[in-house]
């Protein structure tokens, strides 16, 4: 036994091995790439003179992540660079809207310059306010294009902390040509109805395509989760979780629409549904393996490439569901731009903000992405409506519910997360009326 | 470096010895001091701040500057039922992984010790799951378990293993299963290296020897293999369990801050990362850095039994 003693390692073998296998999986996840309507970014107004006074500056921007989010920012970024010599380096963000915000609360308290830009989602100006660059004195004017709404919420105290870059609301995605196949003339209106269809359909379908479901829509824990509670809660007359102040989530109406979810876990979606982001479920339902999806407009792009969906052509989107004696609302999402406080290039990065919510990128992302433009003007443009079905007044116009930021402040992401926890333990089997006392009792001491 | 410190033992000639004893303990330090300020750098200074940390309300975005608390943190924490949670959920992962660990390592290092043909090429692949990094592996394995496109679930009800697709990691009553058997698969052959490193050193003859006296492989296995291999154990022991205890990426993976399987490590980081609250995550980082001293201590404690 002595004697056979060799080296303990042959060492190539590993190493070829493990390069192929991180090859293999790291390129399964990145076969996203362009919308389905493809137009060059826009050019830059203003260029020369940006160039003369910035030109060879560095900025970072921190970007999207989200379906053809990455793809639009470097394509806009590129062109930037081009045009005015400043250079961008675009970095997505987590996935998970709440670990992004984690990420720049922490370079915001070490008061740290890693970023110039960055994306900031609807529901934390309130929080990063005093971190941010007032954007009033030079976008000002461009700010007045912008929708007045979203225009006050990103304005706190007086000073224009974000720019508006586009907005976002929960929609329902359907398979017109499942509907008619098992004989349906219209998308459900109602939550109860839109289980009903989808356990038909998901019944039927399976026959074929084991894989197939019902419903998908955003059931991990994080803040999408959030997004969607607020969405079934808020239809179904149980209040938008703080209302006028007071802490409302634990309410009959609320327990009864997150019992009716918790008992089609599983039954009419995906059992791992409890595990799904946008990605997964707008994978689920391009890939023709789901008949319902709730998520928000960006999808219709990836939906309606054929590069990228089977279902091109065979599906369409309509105001999401209510419950009984509610009314069917959206939550609003939406991203802002916004200029870090502690950036050493600061002007530069107003530039960048200017372009990047000028009415003609704003044009540019609702075609090639399908997200909202945040300029009335912009969602009027034919080009834009034709791109945007979600843009029709019956839809567009559904009642927004907003996420409690405004009762929360700087503890928004900790409040947030008690609501997404507790729901998700409710959907993975817990009781919905022991849950909810607990939520409330956790967001009533962060409420202020 | 450790020679020179090492002390010299006294002989007749005393005072010169010492002289040059003590030169030798200057030098030693002064070789020292580079190593020990990268120490205190990197090891002391934080933990200090951390423990320093954990007596304040420090946050992330405060609005008002930081003061001191006391105890404040810690009482709170005795009445956080989160943390017990989690405490408990990391303990649980930590005995069920090292343990199937450590009896699949042995086996494999036994196997892999003994001489067959083509011995190199299978310890090569065998470390091929610890070589990927854990978390690729891990987001490896979420696509694998998934309940409508995962490979195991296909696999499982083609085969009439499985009556139904099973959500492996959605479902509660399987998550932790799930994420203990990745963990299995990714450093079981780093146990069976550290093993089978052990095994190496032990020597033939031992073994011809007993072969003479007529001693069963059993009885080998027992008498030769299992003494001279304890050090081995334990030092795999020990590793495997701190890092069990510490575990973070898989469950992140697998998770994100999903309630029902949050390790304590995952609950320190939401808690200062997340939530912003700095000090009360000192306050979880010290407890936590407690209870795994108190594993080291009872493993050391151990070893030194079992080497009287």
């Amino acid at each position: 036994m002595f004697k056979k003693r060799r080296s303990l390692l042959f060492v190539g073998g590993p190493v070829l091995l493990l390069a192929l296998v991180v090859t293999v999986s790291v390129s399964a996840g990145t076969n996203r790439k362009g919308g389905a309507n493809a137009i060059p970014a826009p050019a830059v107004p203003n260029a020369k003179a940006i160039k003369a006074k910035y030109g060879g500056q560095s900025i970072t921007f921190i970007g999207d992540s989200v379906g053809g989010g990455h793809t639009r920012d470097m394509a806009l970024a590129t062109r930037f660079t081009k045009a005015t010599g400043i250079k961008v380096k675009v970095v997505p963000h987590p996935t998970a809207s709440d670990a992004s915000y984690s990420q720049l609360a922490r370079v915001f308290t070490s008061h740290g310059s890693s970023f110039d830009v960055a994306m900031i989602d609807v529901v934390w100006p309130g929080a990063f306010a005093p971190y941010l660059v007032d954007l009033k004195p030079k976008l000002g004017k461009q700010a007045k294009l912008h929708a007045a709404g979203i225009v006050a919420n990103d304005t706190v105290k007086g000073r224009l902390v974000a720019m508006p870059w586009f907005g976002d609301f929960g929609i329902l995605y359907y398979r017109t040509d499942l509907l008619k196949k098992y004989g349906y003339s219209a998308p459900p209106t109602t939550w109860a109805q839109l289980f009903a269809m989808a356990k038909k359909i998901q019944d039927g379908e399976q026959a074929s395509n084991p894989q197939f479901s019902g419903f998908v829509f955003q059931g991990n824990s994080y803040e999408g989760l959030t997004c969607d509670a607020l969405e079934w809660i808020a239809s179904s007359g149980g209040g938008q979780f703080v209302d006028g102040g007071k802490v409302t989530i634990n309410n009959p109406k609320a327990a009864a629409i997150l019992t009716l979810f918790q008992k089609n876990i599983g039954v009419t979606t995906p059992r791992g549904v409890t595990s799904y982001q946008e990605g997964e479920a707008h994978t689920a339902f391009v890939t023709g393996n789901a008949a319902f999806m709730r998520n928000w407009p960006y999808a219709y792009s990836i939906a309606a490439d054929p590069k990228q969906s089977k279902v091109v052509g065979k599906f369409s989107v309509t105001t999401l569901p209510h419950g009984p004696g509610g009314k069917p609302v959206g939550t609003v999402g939406g991203w802002q731009l916004a200029v870090n406080k502690y950036s050493k290039h600061q002007d530069a990065a107003i530039e960048f903000v200017r372009y990047m919510t000028s009415p003609a990128v704003e044009r540019f992302d609702a075609i090639t992405n399908t997200n909202v433009p945040t300029i009335p003007a912009v969602a009027k443009d034919p080009a834009v409506v034709k791109a945007n079905p979600y843009l029709k007044p019956q839809i567009a116009t559904v009642a927004r519910v907003t996420r409690p930021a405004r009762y929360l402040g700087t503890h928004y992401n900790e409040g947030s997360k008690e609501i997404y926890q507790g729901i998700s333990q409710i959907l993975n089997g817990a009781s919905a009326n022991s849950v909810l006392p607990s939520i409330q009792s956790k967001l009533q001491q962060l409420v202020k | 470096m450790s020679s020179v410190a090492t002390p010299v033992p006294p002989t007749g000639r005393r005072r010169r010895r010492s002289k040059l004893q003590r030169r030798q303990t200057r030098l030693a330090w002064l070789l020292l001091v580079p190593s020990l300020a990268v120490v205190a750098f990197v090891a002391i200074y934080p933990l200090g701040k951390t423990v320093y940390q954990s007596f304040t309300n420090q946050e992330f975005l405060a609005l008002e500057p930081t003061k001191w608390v006391g105890l404040e943190n810690y009482r709170e924490l005795l009445h956080d039922t989160v943390f017990r949670h989690a405490v408990w959920k990391t303990i649980e992962f930590t005995l069920i992984t090292v343990g199937f660990e450590f009896a699949l390592g042995l086996a494999i290092a036994l196997v892999v010790n003994s001489s067959f043909k083509g011995r190199g090429v299978m310890r090569a692949v065998m470390l091929v799951p610890w070589a990927i990094p854990t978390v690729v592996a891990a987001q490896m394995w979420k696509w694998m378990l998934d309940d409508t496109f995962g490979v195991v679930n296909d696999a499982g009800t083609r085969l009439h293993i499985l009556s139904h697709s099973q959500a492996w990691i959605s479902d509660p009553s399987t998550a932790l299963a799930a994420v203990c058997a990745v963990d299995i698969w990714k450093t079981t052959p780093f146990v069976a290296l550290l093993l089978l490193a052990g095994l190496q050193v032990i020597p033939g003859d031992l073994y011809e020897a007993a072969e003479v006296d007529g001693a069963s492989q059993l009885q080998q296995f027992r008498k030769i293999t299992l003494p001279l291999l304890a050090p081995a154990i334990l030092v795999t022991l020990i590793f495997r369990t701190l890092d069990a205890l510490r575990v973070f990426d898989v469950f992140y993976v697998f998770f994100g801050n999903r309630p029902d399987t949050q390790t304590m490590a995952i609950y320190n980081q939401d808690t200062i990362v997340g939530d912003g609250h700095v000090g009360y995550g000192a306050a979880i980082s010290v407890a936590i850095f407690l209870i795994i001293a108190l594993f080291v201590v009872i493993y050391v404690t151990f070893m030194r039994v079992t080497e009287d």
